[in-house]
């Protein structure tokens, strides 16, 4: 599973992870990127991770719940998650089929997920107020 | 036309028709037409004008269209094609509906033309019953078809300015309105249908990005009813623009739509609400960090 090239590519960007998904994955991929970003988080003691899925124009229920599993595991290895840059059709899709991201947090694109996070996340303490999602 | 001058014609036609095929004899009823045709359309203004109908047009332009009508029809009768004429109707249509002209009023006027015509052939072959029998067998499914195509381009041409209002009706009733910096209204007003709601939501999303809107402010005041369907397109929408990184604060809930909401047991309980759009708006302030001070003496202008 841990195989081949990643297709993920997650760039650490200070104390956060920023985790572009540039095409559509399977489930597999999905699984590989799951393992790889939760190891990473570990690796450098990241406290906020951004995963940024402007690129996709579909995100089915395995995608979703996958990303509500990496938040989870993110939270319990220390570390905020914020899922930016859902298009419009994807939201109104996902809203349709009645999946959603939980209580994971949302943002329009990559900046308004780093000022989220920002806000949230303390210089060098603890983050604060983690599972916290604008309901 | 004299009793002279229908024997004369009649005489005149009698050794011809009787060894032609059928197919002359639309021609020649054309022919005739085309002969009595001051006559015939005059005939035909009055018995308009005997039956009260097209009101909205000036004695003008009712001789202007029937003569064209008049023409339009012979011409159909003549070559048997109906596009002209379907063509015609629909400018005709295009002209008069915005004039208040009536369905019945237009397919009035054509049967009575149909029927001034028809007399004038009764009158023209009344010497010979079976030629008549005829020549209205010919005649006839002519001018129903005629009858037909004209009610039928009126009626296309009225659907069409129909539909053209509702369309403009529904981008006109969903404005997406920027208030502030990141922060967008959307009144409601009308009926919500589910058509009109997914609408709704996608101008919405697309404006939630285009603004880059983290507060949306959605006023249901103007919207007369609110029911089980429509609850969970609101609730549907509020989860689409959270995915997409805004909070939305609906408004105007009335204490009618707040009861049926209650009774018919939609969970709002996610939905951040409150009672008017002046409260709305300042929480959404608040929520943006927004702080609104009035300088003293500035209100009374």
């Amino acid at each position: 599973m841990t195989s081949g090239p990643a297709l993920v590519s997650i760039l650490r960007q200070g104390s956060y992870l920023v985790a572009s998904i540039h095409t559509a994955l399977d489930d597999s991929q999905m699984v590989r990127f799951q393992a790889d970003l939760v190891d990473q988080i570990g690796r450098h003691r990241a406290r906020g991770v951004i995963i940024d899925v402007a690129a996709l124009d579909v995100l089915d229920s395995f995608g979703s719940r996958t990303l509500r599993t990496i938040a989870e595991m993110a939270r319990l290895r220390g570390a905020l998650t914020v899922i930016v840059g859902i298009q419009p059709d994807v939201a109104f899709a996902m809203v349709a089929l009645g999946m959603g991201t939980g209580d994971v947090a949302t943002a329009l694109d990559l900046e308004e997920g780093l000022i989220y996070l920002n806000d949230r996340v303390g210089r060098g303490g603890r983050v604060a107020g983690m599972p916290e999602a604008r309901r | 036309m004299t009793e002279d001058d229908v024997s004369r014609d009649v005489s005149q036609d009698f050794p011809s028709i009787d060894h032609q095929d059928e197919d002359q004899l639309l021609p020649q009823l054309v022919a005739h037409l085309r002969e009595h045709r001051t006559k015939l359309r005059q005939e035909w203004a009055s018995r308009i004008h005997d039956a009260h109908l097209l009101h909205a047009m000036t004695p003008q332009e009712m001789a202007a269209e029937t003569t064209s009508v008049y023409d339009n029809y012979v011409e159909v009768l003549e070559t048997g094609s109906v596009e002209a004429l379907q063509h015609y109707a629909r400018d005709l249509s295009e002209r008069i509906i915005p004039r208040g002209v009536e369905t019945h009023e237009v397919v009035g006027i054509v049967l009575l033309l149909r029927d001034v015509l028809a007399r004038s052939l009764f009158e023209k072959y009344q010497q010979d019953f079976a030629l008549l029998n005829r020549v209205l067998d010919a005649y006839e499914p002519a001018a129903n078809r005629i009858a037909n195509t004209v009610a039928v381009s009126f009626v296309d041409e009225r659907e069409r300015v129909i539909r053209q209002q509702q369309d403009s009706i529904r981008e006109l009733s969903t404005p997406v309105l920027p208030v502030r910096e990141r922060l967008l209204i959307l009144p409601i007003i009308g009926v919500l249908d589910s058509e009109r709601a997914r609408q709704l939501t996608e101008q919405l999303l697309a404006g939630i990005r285009t603004h880059r809107a983290k507060v949306v402010v959605i006023d249901i005041t103007g919207a007369p009813d609110v029911d089980e369907a429509v609850a969970n397109h609101l609730v549907q929408t509020v989860d689409a623009s959270r995915l997409m990184g805004a909070s939305v604060i609906i408004t105007g809930l009335s204490p009618e739509i707040a009861q049926t909401l209650v009774t018919i047991g939609v969970d709002l309980s996610k939905m951040n609400t409150i009672g008017d759009l002046q409260g709305g708006l300042e929480e959404a302030e608040r929520l943006l960090g927004y702080t609104v001070t009035r300088e003293d003496g500035a209100g009374g202008q």
